[in-house]
């Protein structure tokens, strides 16, 4: 137990000071990332671009209807 | 009935599909070279012991860094749409795509994300080997990322290993190994690392080039334009062996894009391989549709696409005509017979959903039993995209536009090999100082890998149209009924969100440039 406590600490210790010496260019290589990872999943991802077989239907089986209705039916009522 | 899905909402899709994906690809390839060419400079240092090569492999370990931060998870973005844009095509494939995807996450998670902070964070904090060992894996991990990738996407150029499944609507997996060992997945993943590796060393040789030019770093600049000039030069020998072999087995799984490839309208045999060519209109379009090309003022070299092809100079290669009309004495099935398999196939789809609404087991049962049977999935199911083709011409791609792309590829291929083995021959006599227009030519070229590589992949996927899945699905009806205005919105936010991700790797990465690594000031 004592070693696993020790190994974990060390991983979080390798990670903390890696990061606080980091140089200058590092921590704006990771604003960019937080900002890029913020608008993707705070703001795309939420606001539009939904699943839209999971928001729209509540089984797989009303899903696998869904899309059988597109592979078969859709296309012939174009006809 | 192809052409009455909203044609708007499909080409804005697959330009917002584009787009990502070719952003998303501007980082990728420079990852799966420039992390082997750390790897060959960081074991020089543990071998050497020399200072120099740790103060180098850091340069480009920084350069690395700063394109791997910024480009990981862009491709994420392509899996948003997938879930909104292209649900229906999502859901088709089932878990075909899922799987790859999903082993891809983990092994990028665990390989690249642990040992990349190692690479990073450890430089003196664990041993010389440990730390060779980290970017080695880092090297590995980011490789074995693309191959998952690479074979979902060449499942949709060569669906194999699956049953489709009428109950679910989905294909279901029956043997990964099958999906694994996809021909067309091992050599679009060989043939696409090894555009990485050649991407990459011409980053490296560029960037030095440019310290040579600026007389700056140039003990650092002529040790990395060697090491990255014969690791160019190789992987330019095997991207050009790949490329053989995809092409060969391009011409057996996608004969269409093959021969689009080669604006090969009729069959031969004896077939010449065109070096270059230009081509203009014929006839104008035929009453089905097929508008044939001629090639003009073209260079062409006997017998050598029959040779490439089929490994003999007297075999026949199938063009576009024998592809679209059929061609009964060398075996090939005309489109319109496709067309009736497909939609046969897709009227027992319907046949067996009606049986099963109306409760009639017996008829359910039977039709059922039929999506199990490998006869009704080779002779039949497997043409079902067909079904919603209507004219035999429709199956053939942009042909100038595939061609002009693939032969473009082609050249920048050679050249390639000719200017890493000069960079290599001019480094190995020691005169790469004195060479200021080759450092010019060195620097220009930065750009001209990724050039090939985006023509590449136009010739992947323009060449497959009108397949997203190659004859099971066509590419409008796969697209979710969404309003068009939505994919147009995102389409832009990703322009902007894309642009100014590019702009700030641009920037931060020059900015390390110009300081360069400060090797020659010690």
């Amino acid at each position: 137990m004592g070693l696993l406590k020790n190994t974990f600490y060390n991983i979080f210790r390798f990670y903390r000071n890696g990061f606080l010496s980091m140089p200058a260019w590092g921590r704006k290589v990771w604003l960019v990332i937080l900002i890029k990872l913020f608008i993707m999943f705070a703001v795309l991802r939420i606001f539009f671009f939904p699943d839209i077989l999971k928001k729209n239907f509540d089984s797989d089986r009303e899903r696998g209807e869904h899309v059988l209705n597109e592979l078969i039916i859709k296309p012939d009522t174009d006809d | 009935m192809i052409e009455n899905i909203d044609l708007s909402l499909v080409d804005w899709s697959r330009g917002q599909f584009a787009l990502t994906a070719i952003y998303h690809w501007l980082f990728v390839p420079l990852t799966l070279g420039l992390s082997l060419i750390l790897v060959i400079m960081e074991t020089k240092y543990v071998r050497t012991g020399s200072e120099k090569w740790k103060k180098t492999t850091k340069f480009w370990m920084k350069l690395f860094g700063i394109n791997f931060a910024i480009g990981v998870s862009t491709g994420l973005i392509l899996e948003f749409e997938f879930g909104t844009n292209w649900s229906n095509y999502s859901w088709f494939v089932g878990d075909i795509f899922g799987a790859p995807l999903a082993v891809e996450g983990i092994m990028a998670f665990f390989l690249e994300s642990t040992f990349v902070a190692v690479m990073f964070f450890g430089w003196d904090k664990v041993s010389k080997r440990f730390h060779l060992a980290s970017t080695w894996l880092v090297a590995i991990g980011a490789n074995l990322s693309a191959l998952w990738i690479l074979v979902a996407n060449a499942w949709m150029e060569n669906p194999v290993g699956m049953v489709f499944n009428p109950d679910t609507a989905r294909n279901e997996m029956q043997s990964f190994w099958q999906v694994l060992f996809n021909p067309v997945a091992m050599d679009k993943f060989f043939h696409t690392i090894t555009s990485g590796f050649v991407l990459a060393s011409f980053f490296v040789t560029g960037i030095s080039a440019w310290f040579l030019i600026r007389n700056r770093e140039k003990e650092m600049a002529v040790k990395s334009i060697k090491v990255a000039a014969i690791f160019g030069t190789f992987g330019s020998l095997v991207l050009i062996f790949t490329g053989d072999t995809s092409a060969r087995t391009l011409a057996q799984v996608q004969p269409v894009k093959f021969a689009a490839m080669e604006a090969l309208y009729e069959g031969q045999t004896d077939a010449g391989l065109t070096a270059f060519g230009i081509l203009t209109g014929k006839d104008g379009a035929d009453e089905d549709g097929l508008d044939e090309k001629d090639i003009i003022a073209s260079i062409e070299i006997p017998g050598l696409l029959s040779i490439m092809t089929n490994g003999e100079r007297d075999s026949y290669v199938a063009g576009i005509k024998d592809l679209v009309y059929g061609n009964e004495e060398r075996g090939i099935i005309p489109v319109s017979e496709k067309i009736e398999r497909g939609r046969l196939a897709r009227q027992t789809l319907i046949d067996y959903r009606e049986a099963q609404e109306m409760g009639n087991e017996a008829v359910a049962n039977e039709l059922g039993k039929k999506f199990g049977s490998n006869d009704f999935q080779e002779e039949y199911f497997r043409y079902f995209g067909y079904s919603y083709i209507n004219r035999p011409a429709d199956v053939v791609p942009d042909v100038p536009l595939i061609f002009y792309s693939f032969h473009l590829m082609v050249a920048l291929g050679f050249l390639f090999l000719l200017l890493q083995i000069l960079a290599w021959f001019y480094t190995a006599r020691g005169s790469m100082e004195n060479k200021k227009i080759f450092q010019w030519i060195l620097l220009l070229s930065i750009p001209l890998p990724y050039l090939a590589s985006v023509l590449g992949w136009l010739v992947t996927e323009m060449g497959r149209q009108p397949w997203i899945i190659q004859d099971l699905m066509p590419v409008g009806i796969a697209v979710s009924s969404i309003s068009t205005s939505a994919v147009q919105t995102t389409f832009w936010l990703f322009a902007a969100l894309f642009t100014a991700l590019l702009i700030a790797e641009v920037s931060i990465m020059t900015r390390q440039i110009k300081i360069g690594p400060k090797i020659e000031e010690e």
